[in-house]
């Protein structure tokens, strides 16, 4: 065992500032995640999540060409699609698809001028691959207050709508006939969802964000039936995916081909789907007998 | 069932002259009715007589167009703790991460921003609510892995576990066979008569209610009419109601009424053929 371990943390792993932040960033990513990603999947709203965190590729290129920092270009992205997302109708059961699908249309077309534009006028394509891949080695400290600040914000305001959001998610009219403003409550929680989606753009990637949203919370609904629990068991998979998949990117560096590390995102996105498969493992099992 | 009269007990619900606009049509005009404590009433009518809007009016979820409606003796406000309620065909999902006892708790404080604190009071309201709707099988079990009739109980121990006044149920015997819609049927005659609640229940089919409602609220031609049943479910008073002639046939105990038989259809020609209403 402590062979293995000194292979992985053998060059100077926990001396790294980059890790640091990876493991900071990664882990206050997959909290948020797996609580807003909890209420994501059981209001069906992963399409949203979706197309939320993809139009964090606009946000993040835009940000990039203007040079500011990729985490103001992801949360005003995700923030802005969320709020027309919910003009258009996002709260109508019929209205959800189609709110999402033109947001997530018109997005993608600006994401494809801004990207274009990132690596023909600065002339590098190493700033589009970390828009859409992801790398947490390459977040700037420098906004990890802001990131812990905008996480306690979300994980606030899902703490404090939990309950009315339950009863929403579970049946919108039931949630009115006890005077609950649905609508207000879908809102609150569209936000929480934005900034979500912003911080697990950032860590993993704009096109692979919904992997960290998704995954883990899925896998807890898997393995729980108390939202309470599922929360707990959805931020622990995401921390332990992130933190593993640094790990594991971190000691790749020494991989084949040497020199070129594994991106980490492919660790967090392999590891959370393997977390899920694992879950669904016994109920498969049990169908095939 | 239970005994009222002029001073008998409190006036729960009161619907004087209701009308409801829905997508620029009157789906209900002029409704008008009453209903006590203790008393269980069905609200009857075919598909889109306005059953499922006459009770979102009553929940301050319709703006009438016309009318008022109070409950007990107030009107109407935004969150009413006096109504309990239970929606139409409500199927739950079954990735909801919920147990049938979370759904009855969120009955207790859905409305309340923050966490909720789990006390020994809050467990105890809970375990007696299920034992109420004899839900105590399956409280642990995931809502959506239940079946219709279970999902029914767990969401009227949602709906009563705040104490209401009045329960509205929309056609819960739906989805139900006859022995479980049997079942509920007692269970909300037996909740009417010990807690002294009012219970108004929409279905398309009279006889399943026959033996245990005290009042019927009969809606066609977007009106109603209200009473017993034996004042109510008459020829000449369902006629007058559907604007055109029907007859009410008992055959083999149960209830039925027809248009066509006696020589008018709605439409006003002999010929039309019978066709059973409700
Ligand atoms: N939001 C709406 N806008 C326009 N029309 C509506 C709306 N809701 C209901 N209606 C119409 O009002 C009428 C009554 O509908 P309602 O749902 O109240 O009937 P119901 O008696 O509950 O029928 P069912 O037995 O099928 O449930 C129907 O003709 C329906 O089309
Ligand atoms: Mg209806």
């Amino acid at each position: 065992m402590s062979v293995p371990l000194a292979t992985v943390f053998g060059h100077g792993f926990f001396e790294s500032g980059p890790v640091h932040t990876a493991l900071t960033v990664g882990a206050t990513a997959a909290i948020v995640s797996g609580t807003v990603g909890v209420f994501a999947v059981i209001r069906g709203q992963s399409f949203a999540g979706e197309a939320l965190s993809d139009i964090g590729a606009a946000g993040g290129s835009a940000a990039f060409l203007a040079g500011v920092g990729a985490l103001w270009g992801f949360l005003a992205s995700a923030v802005g699609a969320a709020a027309v997302m919910e003009l258009i109708g996002i709260q109508r059961p019929r209205g959800r698809d189609l709110a999402t699908g033109i947001v997530l249309g018109a997005s993608l077309g600006i994401a494809a001028l801004l990207l274009y534009l990132g690596t023909t006028v600065r002339s590098t394509t190493g700033a589009t691959v970390t828009i859409l891949f992801g790398s947490l080695f390459a977040v700037d400290p420098g906004t990890i207050p802001a990131i812990v600040a905008f996480s306690a914000l979300a994980l606030a305001v899902i703490m404090l709508v939990q309950r009315p959001l339950l009863l929403s998610s579970l049946s919108p009219e039931l949630a009115a006939a006890r005077g609950i403003r649905v609508r207000v409550i879908g809102a609150t929680y569209l936000l929480a969802l934005a900034v979500a989606v912003a911080l697990a753009a950032l860590s993993i990637g704009a096109i692979l964000g919904t992997a960290l949203l998704i995954g883990p919370a899925a896998t807890a609904l898997r393995l729980t039936s108390r939202p309470g629990r599922a929360i707990a068991i959805a931020a622990a998979i995401g921390m332990a995916a992130t933190w593993l998949g640094i790990v594991l990117a971190y000691d790749s560096f020494y991989w084949p081909p040497r020199g070129h590390g594994w991106p980490v995102s492919f660790f967090v996105v392999a590891l959370v789907l393997m977390a899920y498969l694992v879950a669904r493992l016994p109920a498969m099992v049990r169908r095939n007998h | 069932m239970s005994a009222y009269d002029g001073t008998g007990p409190e006036e729960i619900l009161s619907v004087e002259h209701l009308g409801v606009r829905l997508g620029g049509r009157d789906v209900l005009s002029d409704v008008t009715f009453a209903i006590r404590a203790g008393e269980f009433t069905g609200l009857i009518g075919s598909n889109g007589a306005g059953k499922t809007t006459l009770l979102k009016a009553i929940l301050g979820l319709h703006a009438p167009s016309g009318g008022d409606i109070r409950i007990a003796g107030r009107p109407r406000s935004r969150r009413n703790p006096l109504i309990g309620y239970v929606p139409q065909r409500y199927l739950l999902d079954a990735d909801m991460p919920l147990r049938a006892r979370d759904v009855v708790g969120l009955g207790l404080d859905a409305h309340r921003l923050g966490i909720s604190r789990p006390s020994r009071e809050r467990t105890d309201r809970i375990d007696a609510m299920l034992a109420a709707v004899d839900a105590q099988g399956f409280a642990d079990s995931r809502v959506g892995n239940l079946s219709g009739g279970e999902q029914q109980r767990v969401l009227i121990a949602h709906a009563l576990i705040s104490r209401p006044r009045l329960l509205l149920l929309d056609e819960p015997l739906a989805n139900l066979d006859l022995r479980s819609g049997h079942e509920i049927v007692a269970l909300l005659a037996r909740i009417a008569t010990e807690q002294e609640i009012a219970v108004l229940i929409s279905a398309h089919e009279m006889n399943p209610l026959l033996g245990v409602m005290d009042r019927i609220v009969y809606l066609a031609g977007g009106r109603a009419a209200s009473g017993t049943t034996a004042e109510v479910v008459r020829g000449d008073v369902l006629s007058r109601l559907y604007g055109y002639h029907v007859d009410v046939l008992r055959v083999h105990g149960r209830v039925l009424v027809v248009s066509g038989a006696a020589g008018g259809g709605p439409d006003g020609q002999s010929e039309h053929p019978v066709e059973v209403l409700a």
